[in-house]
């Protein structure tokens, strides 16, 4: 915000116009926006990127987990990085792709629900969220054709039910919906894999947790680009569970034991491949 | 051809703030004050759904007095206003004290441009870390601002209700004793007219025609979450009224 639009105070005629921040923003302060630049040509310098994300459905919700790495080519350029957010009381988001955007997208995400419902006094529906998620992700489309391209993926129950949805999206907006599992970014493939063979219908929060992490884990095994837990550093993966009760995020103890089971397994099974 | 009258400046503010008075005085009451655990926002009003108390920001609330379509358009500009402020710096950046500031701002732009002025009286209060960092700012029609300490009530016979609450309110007050302060305050109007008719007030007011929502002081450790602003179920209003009344 410069300084002649910090003092401008939205006008009392466009009020009640829109329910939404997005709208809102791309009509008042656009430059405010993560994407809508028009880019000059040229080739983009290395920009740090964030891998895979793990979502599931169990009994009761559903979870969604991502691992810890930024990697810039071949660098790795954090091992902080969360990139599973809470979007609001119920539901979740993950992202792969460039980091700086994405993390942006998430926050005007988290801003906009929020600003609904302050506006309207209630809560937008489960599939209202998931597209306006895609509008967002469809605004970022000239962004992701120069190559900065953000990939979520966004998981929540509706407020009431306790059945937990999953929708996947591609970098046009395209929102799909996704049965029983989904993964994306680098390591997804592997992820995946791992998720077809070990999620099993009616598990419990305790189950789909140690799913996920282990998905996470062989990820991290056969894609560089993907961090596995970090043990000298007690890092683990960020992991949110929804429920009816709300998201909530998995405790590093619960993670730190989940993860000490998988990896005490492979250790004694002396696994190869 | 109409010739237009000479009116004096005087004359004009003064007619415009009586017309803007008047409106306010037909309304209902809001009482907001602040307790040991935050800040309670009590408002008489029967309508489940059309709020005179609505959240603007992670530690701040609204409520507002007089026209409905005039103080929701506000409490819509003050929520794009916060969340715009939040997104471009920081969340910890949104203050009540610049919200208010730019509600005086436009209120008193409509006031001295506008055909008529807003009919409405707003409170913008902001939940401190401790009790003596609360704020509750008290916005009138012309754009007068005023930093209120403790507790404040606008509305129709807000002098009486204010009145009865500089007599009641005390530093560091539970929820329970806070609410049935308000309820007191907000009761005070019509006990006075029942009490010329003979009998206390013949319509207690009771939970169902209470609107109620708090600012949690600690809404952070024990909701997890970054917004304080909570509104309460007429159930939960009615067990916290009863409550008292055993104690």
């Amino acid at each position: 915000m410069d300084a002649e639009q910090r003092g401008a105070w939205p006008s009392i005629t466009v009020s009640g116009a829109s329910s939404s921040f997005l709208d809102y923003v791309s009509a008042s302060n656009p430059g405010l926006l993560p994407f809508g630049r028009t880019l000059p040509a040229g080739t983009l310098p290395p920009t740090p990127h964030g891998t895979t994300i793990a979502a599931l459905t169990f009994d009761g919700g559903v979870l969604m987990a991502g691992d810890r790495r930024a990697t810039m080519g071949s660098m790795i350029a954090n091992r902080h990085i969360e990139k599973v957010f809470p979007a609001d009381r119920f539901s979740v988001l993950g992202i792969a792709g460039t980091a700086g955007i994405a993390i942006d997208i998430v926050r005007l995400f988290q801003v906009e629900l929020e600003h609904y419902e302050k506006i309207e006094g209630t809560l937008l529906s489960l599939e209202g969220k998931a597209n306006r998620l895609g509008a967002m992700i469809r605004a970022n489309l000239p962004m992701a054709l120069q190559g900065l391209s953000v990939v979520p993926v966004f998981a929540g129950v509706e407020a009431g039910a306790s059945v937990g949805r999953l929708f996947s999206y591609d970098v046009t907006g395209g929102r799909y919906e996704e049965l029983e599992h989904h993964s994306v970014g680098s390591g997804s493939v592997f992820a995946r894999g791992a998720l077809k063979k070990l999620w099993r219908p009616g598990m419990d929060k305790d189950a789909a947790v140690a799913v996920a992490v282990e998905a996470l884990i062989d990820a991290a095994d056969d894609d560089c680009a993907t961090g596995g837990p970090d043990l000298i550093r007690k890092l683990w993966p960020v992991v949110y569970v929804v429920t009816d009760d709300g998201a909530q995020r998995v405790s590093s103890d619960i993670l730190a034991a989940v993860v000490g089971t998988v990896v005490d397994r492979q250790t004694t099974e002396r696994r190869e491949a | 051809m109409s010739q237009q009258f000479y009116v004096s400046p005087e004359q004009m503010m003064k007619d415009r703030a009586d017309f803007a008075r008047k409106g306010i005085a037909r309304g209902r009451s809001v009482v907001v004050l602040s307790y040991r655990d935050g800040i309670a926002l009590v408002a008489e009003n029967p309508s489940a759904t059309l709020h005179k108390i609505g959240e603007i920001y992670d530690r701040i609330a609204f409520a507002a007095v007089g026209k409905y379509n005039e103080f929701e358009s506000l409490r819509q500009a003050g929520v794009r206003y916060a969340d715009v402020r939040g997104y471009s710096y920081d969340r910890s950046d949104v203050s009540a004290r610049g919200l208010a500031s730019v509600y005086a701002q436009s209120l008193g732009t409509v006031f001295t441009a506008e055909q008529k002025p807003f009919e409405v009286e707003l409170a913008v209060a902001e939940v401190g870390a401790i009790q003596a960092q609360d704020h509750i700012f008290r916005l009138t029609f012309d754009g007068s601002i005023a930093d209120e300490s403790g507790y404040l009530a606008m509305g129709g016979n807000a002098e009486l209700v204010q009145g009865q609450l500089r007599d009641l309110w005390q530093v560091g007050a539970g929820l329970e004793q806070a609410l049935a302060w308000a309820v007191a305050a907000l009761q005070k109007p019509r006990q006075d007219i029942a009490g010329a008719g003979g009998g206390p007030g013949a319509d207690g007011l009771g939970a169902g025609n209470l609107e109620v929502a708090v600012l949690e002081r600690n809404g952070h450790e024990v909701r997890g979450t970054h917004r304080a602003f909570k509104r309460l179920a007429p159930a939960e209003v009615e067990k916290i009224l009863s409550s008292q009344g055993k104690a």
